[in-house]
């Protein structure tokens, strides 16, 4: 530190000495010239970017909820080289029992499984962190690619961080019986900054633009238009916007409170509010208790109809694109098995959410009331970092 | 005429001059308020909401496939949304 301040001392004084040769009225402004000089050189980041710790990672997830049970592992290794790049690994398989109210009141229930597998690399050079992944997820009747970049830097000595993220993805969309007929590609913007405060506080700032090109619905999924059941018709493009403000803060010893917000809009006309709440906390050596509550709430796109009235280009009938809020409480344990400091960490975690969902203008066919559900989700995992 | 203007803009000029430098006074004084040795806390894994990717992924992905909203959570996309 003391050698940074010399240093910066040092290049004031030049600054100054170098602008006092101008003119009288020139000399006027060296001063304050030569202290902007200063301010901007002491923005110089003081301490570098770190690439993520080397680490293995098993989970079992499940999602239990409105007739679907999705579950399946996941794994996750990463490893660095050189402490410069780190590469990373990652394995996911979704079992998906399928009986939800769109399956049995249109279609069969059934029962199929997705498998995807990431790879990635994070390349570290003084304040910046470029890290680049592809994905790959494939099931019977839909394949799916992606590629992406982020690049996150430090600026103003490290109290500002800038994340720039492009992905892009290509979809095969098939339907069973009947092989791949069509394709969705996807684009996705993100920027980011993360502002330290004080000492105790951070706020965030996300921005997403994403857009869709293709086939953007379901083959299977059926519309109602004067009651009677048809395939639903989707617009081929889709662009959507959402801006996402967070603050987190340690309020007391060991114990942490955050809040977000997020607003989103989209081509389609649908508008959506996320509000989360949550607070964090060490209890004891080894325990670490999350809570958290998330409200979400969404209106309707414009083609949505839970039973059209009239003939119109689009139609859907997807509660996903209908008007509806969910509540979300959820609670996550972490338990630190075994540490040996400078050498490895081992974690178990245990988390659970409840989700709400109730729509308000989507109706179960089969009772002519509106349609609500609840859900459980759950991920055990076991982290490992050396 | 023009003297008029000439001379009110020589009259002006040392104030706009101080306004100038007053802006360029504001700028330079900023520098990081938190050094880095004050930011032992920020580092603790309770200011840090995304601790697992695979839990992050795994959230992201319920979600997308059941809200019409997308994006803005810091998690990469991808897969696809059929669950």
């Amino acid at each position: 530190m003391a050698a940074t301040e010399r240093l910066r001392a040092l290049l004031r004084r030049a600054a100054r000495r170098a602008l006092s040769a101008l003119s009288a009225r020139g000399a006027r402004l060296a001063a304050p010239l030569a202290g902007l000089l200063g301010g901007a050189l002491s923005s110089v980041p003081a301490a570098a970017m770190t690439l993520p710790e080397d680490a293995a990672e098993a989970m079992y997830h499940l999602y239990d909820g409105g007739g679907v049970t999705a579950q399946g592992p996941a794994l996750l290794v990463r490893k660095s080289l050189m402490d410069k790049v780190t590469l990373s690994g990652s394995y996911y398989v979704d079992a998906v029992s399928n009986a939800s109210i769109d399956v049995v009141t249109t279609a069969s229930p059934y029962k199929e499984t997705r498998k995807e597998f990431g790879i990635g690399a994070d390349y570290a050079y003084r304040d910046s962190l470029i890290t680049v992944g592809y994905s790959s997820s494939d099931e019977p009747d839909y394949k799916a690619q992606g590629v992406s970049i982020d690049v996150a830097q430090e600026v103003f000595g490290g109290m500002t961080t800038i994340k720039l993220g492009y992905s892009r993805g290509q979809d095969d969309v098939g339907r069973k019986g009947e092989g791949f007929f069509d394709y969705a590609k996807h684009w996705r913007y993100r920027l980011g900054l993360t502002q330290i405060l004080t000492p105790r506080w951070v706020a965030t700032l996300n921005f997403e633009a994403v857009s869709d090109e293709g086939f953007l619905g379901s083959a299977y999924r059926a519309a109602q238009v004067f009651g009677a059941l048809v395939p639903e018709r989707n617009p081929r493009t889709r662009s959507s916007r959402s801006i996402k403000l967070g603050a987190i803060g340690e309020i007391m010893p060991r114990t942490s409170l955050h809040a977000d917000y997020r607003y989103f809009y989209d081509t389609w006309d649908i508008k959506a509010h996320t509000f989360e709440i949550g607070g964090s906390r060490h209890v004891g050596e080894s325990f670490l208790i999350d809570a958290s509550l998330r409200y979400y709430s969404q209106s309707k796109a414009l083609f949505y109809y839970d039973n059209a009235p009239t003939e119109t280009l689009y139609v859907s009938r997807n509660r996903q694109l209908s008007t509806f809020n969910s509540l979300a409480p959820n609670m996550r344990v972490t338990y630190q098995y075994k540490q040996v400091p400078g050498q490895y960490e081992i974690k178990g975690h245990l988390n659970y959410e409840y989700q709400y969902y109730k729509f308000k203008d989507f109706t179960d066919i089969r009772t002519g009331q509106l349609y609500s559900h609840g859900a459980h989700v759950l991920q055990l995992l076991v982290t490992a970092t050396f | 005429m023009n003297a008029i203007l000439v001379r009110a803009a020589r009259a002006l000029a040392p104030i706009v001059a101080c306004v100038g430098v007053s802006l360029l006074l504001g700028c330079s004084p900023i520098e990081p308020w938190v050094k880095p040795y004050e930011r032992e806390r920020l580092a603790d894994p309770i200011m840090q909401l995304q601790r697992q990717s695979l839990v992050a992924k795994h959230n992201e992905h319920v979600r997308e496939v059941r809200e019409g909203s997308r994006g803005a959570n810091g998690v990469q996309g991808g897969g696809c949304g059929c669950n």
